[in-house]
């Protein structure tokens, strides 16, 4: 595909996802309360969009997962949240 | 278009997904044992599990004329209780000659714990000694990278097991080439939130080929599309893809490699025709 072709299929698509991530950053700092370990993971991955990396949704990935390599001793339960945290609860 | 769905979840769907995916032109569908939503209080439970995914699915299924294939295990969502495990493993055997069996799945990581690596290994050491194909599904989000890797580590220690005869499902950006590098078969999941959207699959097929690649819907009780697999297929013709190289995609691959099982047919057999049979089973454990 050209870019051209590329921009013409998916630059709608992608342009509202866009605003739609901004529109939630925004909601996040009208909201009270603090963040968790999830709001730095997300910022991470968003300056990975703004960089010139062929690989940057593989980079975004790598933001959000557990860069550990050794078994956990216990599951802490079954569900996945979006972002490692690194001392887990 | 014809294709193959090789992971769905169909007994968390109605008959009417079954009717839409034939309609669509699938031509057969594969059910790897699953996590209910809530854990099975006992072996026994599971037994009934398996009852469901060999008897009753398959008899559903052909209500439309589709075949209906299945692969046992405990999923890793339940990998937790050794005990209980080690109790649902020795019920497998049992099942495993069944005509629809294709072999032991999904098996896999879910938080990447001891005892999880521990049932992984058992359900390892019993496809290798049963022979049978293994379907491996990879931990969501912030695990996924570290339990492919060390599912990877476990299956390159068994020396019996063959890489080519084991598919990782679920793989995205960050998993996907060192899948392949492996030698394993890759699978791409196409969910509306997590794992990959079409766009992004078609992407990782640009840039990783369409060899030991395939695309399914992993459709179950949760968020999912049962058709998505060929709203794909509409995306790659959308981007300039031809015919012959989508259905390498969404057909031959899956065949290629479930033909690998004796057991997968695309049709019913003709008994009076060796021929016939020869071209539309698979080969063997030896192809």
């Amino acid at each position: 595909m050209t870019r051209q072709q590329v921009l013409d299929l998916y630059f709608l698509d992608a342009r509202c996802k866009l605003i739609e991530v901004a529109a939630f950053l925004d909601r996040l700092d009208r909201a009270e309360g603090e963040a968790d370990f999830r709001l730095p993971a997300f910022r991470d991955a968003l300056r990975v969009l703004s960089s010139d990396r062929p690989d940057r949704a593989l980079q975004a990935l790598m933001a959000f997962s557990d860069p550990t390599t050794e078994p956990v001793p216990k599951a802490p339960g079954k569900g996945a949240v979006g972002a490692w945290q690194e001392t887990q609860p | 278009m014809r294709y193959i769905e090789p992971h769905a979840h169909m007994v968390s769907r109605t008959t009417d997904d079954y009717r839409a995916m034939v309609a669509a032109g699938c031509e057969a569908v594969c059910e790897p044992a699953f996590w209910a939503g809530f854990d099975r209080g006992s072996a026994a439970a599971f037994h009934d599990y398996f009852r469901q995914l060999t008897e009753y699915e398959p008899r559903r299924a052909a209500q439309f004329g589709l075949k209906h294939f299945c692969w046992l295990c405990l999923n890793p969502k339940e990998a937790e209780d050794v005990k209980l495990a080690e109790e649902v493993l020795a019920l497998i055997p049992q099942f495993l000659d069944r005509p629809t069996v294709l072999g032991i799945g999904e098996i896999g990581l879910n938080k990447n714990s001891r005892n999880e690596l521990r049932v992984l290994e058992m359900h390892v050491d019993l496809a290798a000694r049963h022979d049978q194909l293994i379907l491996v599904h990879t931990p969501h989000l912030e695990d996924k990278r570290k339990g492919t890797r060390l599912t990877l580590d476990v299956l390159k220690a068994d020396s019996r097991i063959r890489p080519e005869r084991v598919i990782i499902d679920h793989v995205e950006e960050h998993t996907v080439r060192m899948v392949l590098d492996r030698g394993h078969w890759a699978g791409m999941t196409l969910y509306p939130v997590s794992k990959c959207t079409p766009a992004r699959a078609i992407d990782i097929l640009d840039v990783y080929g369409s060899e030991r690649l395939w695309l399914n819907s992993a459709c179950d009780w949760g968020e999912s599309v049962p058709l998505v697999v060929v709203h794909t297929a509409l995306e790659m013709r959308r981007r300039g893809w031809s015919q012959e190289a989508i259905e390498r995609v969404i057909y031959d691959n899956p065949r290629e490699f479930l033909s690998q099982s004796p057991k997968f047919c695309l049709r019913e057999e003709r008994k009076d025709t060796t021929e016939v049979r020869r071209l539309k089973c698979g080969p063997g454990p030896g192809f």
